[in-house]
Order: C-alpha cells, then structure tokens, then sequence
C-alpha cells in the first residue's frame, strides 16, 4: 500500500493485532463487511489474517493496513466510490 | 506434518518474502535458503523491504546465492493480479505483520506456503500460523543461525 500516505487519513490505532482491529470495528462501525487477503481497496492489496473485518459509516471506511516492521494500524478514510465498491463486492456482516 | 514432506515434488519456482530485518538471522537464512535452492536449479525471487533487500543484496555482490530481488509490496500486488505466482512461497515471520502476509500469500498463491518462524515470540507466531493453517518450520532465537539451518535442510527435500 505504498500510495497509502496520498490518502487523507485518521489513524485511530497503531500496533494492534488483527483480532483487536476486528473487535473496534464489530464495535464501532454502523456497516460491517469481511474481505479475504488479496482484496484491493484503494487500488492496493490488503494484507492481513482473514477474516479481515472492514466497517464503512456513510462514505468513511475503517479498515486494517499492515506494514512489515511497524505492525497493524487500524485507518479511516473516507472515500464514496471505495465504499459503494465495498458494499457490492465484500461480504456483508452487518447492514 | 513433518519439514522432511512439506514439500511433495521438487519447484521449478521459489518466492522468500522477507519482511523487517529487524532480527539478525532473518538475512543470512535468506542467503542460505536461496542458495540451496538456486543449487537445486529452482528459480528464486526474493521480496522484502527496501532494507531487507539492501542486505541481500550487499552480502552478495555477485549474486552468488540470490535471484532476482522485488519490493515486497509489488510482489504481493503482481500476485494478486495474477502477473505471478511460485509453486513455493517462504515467507519469513517474527511478528505478527510476517503472520499476516503469510496468511495473504496463502489466500492469492496457488502453490505451497512456507512460513519460516524465528525470533523471540515463535510460540505466539506458531499458534497463529495454526489458525491459519500454515505450515511452519521455527526455530527460537534471533542471532544463532544453526537451529533454523537445521529446520530449513529438512524442509529442502522433496520425492524426485
């Protein structure tokens, strides 16, 4: 995700495990979606142990992004065709 | 499963996925892991970070033990799109980033995934390898590079 820093985003957390990011968007988030790894949001692949959980509010997208030496963060972007594009091809958990 | 039958038939294609060098075996089982696989006339590409890479890359001037070198995000990207793929994939673990990109390369490879597990934390990094059902060979410890040689020679044999 190298095009990551062009995007204007919110970190809510960092250094987080997978399982930790999942539970703060089962917990937070108004629209849940789980994608397998190898999914592109943003045009890039997102890293990650499945199943990767992503919660969408209205256009803003809370979603997992992986870096090798600096661990997971937990992001918010927010971004209307990414999230319509989520909706149709992700696996919807919560509406 | 045993290291000694991971791997079923011999590759025609390798791909080791280095992730941070934090830990100073990562680099020379890399390099070691590549050679033998190069001297069984298998094609490597090694993918890593920019440092992870420069070490590699230094260590080996001629490119003696190494193949062809690849940022780590584009490997995975050329993968996903199906530009490449590698009947085997060693993919190197430490921290839980290394759990996540072997689960990633298991969901977009069609061939067989490797997680080689080192450093301080192998029994965390192990148990989630489990969840995912990725085989392993681990070695704990961060600067003897024996233990792990040992796992990756038992790895490194195959029926014909």
């Amino acid at each position: 995700m190298g095009c990551i820093e062009k995007l204007n985003y919110e970190v809510i957390d960092k250094h987080i495990s997978f399982k930790e990011g999942a539970t703060y968007v089962s917990k937070n988030c108004s629209e849940i979606y789980e994608v397998e790894p190898g999914f592109k949001l943003f045009d890039k692949v997102i890293i990650g142990i499945p199943p990767i959980r992503i919660g969408i509010d209205g256009d803003v997208i809370t979603f997992p992004f992986t870096k090798p030496c600096y661990g997971t963060f937990l992001l918010r972007v927010s971004d209307a065709e990414e999230a319509d594009m989520l909706r149709r091809k992700a696996k919807m958990i919560k509406h | 499963m045993s290291e000694k039958n991971i791997i079923q038939k011999k590759p025609d294609s390798a791909l080791l996925l280095l992730g941070c060098p934090q830990v100073p075996i990562q680099t020379s089982a890399a390099l070691y892991l590549s050679g033998m696989l190069r001297r069984n006339n298998v094609d490597v590409t090694i993918a890593g970070t920019k440092s992870a890479r420069a070490l590699v890359e230094m260590a080996d001037i001629d490119a003696q033990y190494t193949g062809k070198l690849q940022d780590i995000d584009r490997i995975i990207d050329h993968m996903s799109d199906g530009d490449f793929d590698a009947d085997v994939s060693f993919v190197f673990v430490h921290n839980e980033a290394g759990v996540a990109y072997a689960a990633t390369v298991q969901a977009i490879s069609s061939g067989n995934v490797i997680a080689v597990v080192f450093g301080s934390e192998t029994q965390a990094r192990t148990s989630e390898l489990d969840e995912i059902g990725c085989p392993a060979v681990t070695a704990q410890g961060s600067h003897n590079p024996l233990p792990l040689k040992r796992k990756i020679d038992g790895v490194l044999s195959w029926d014909a």
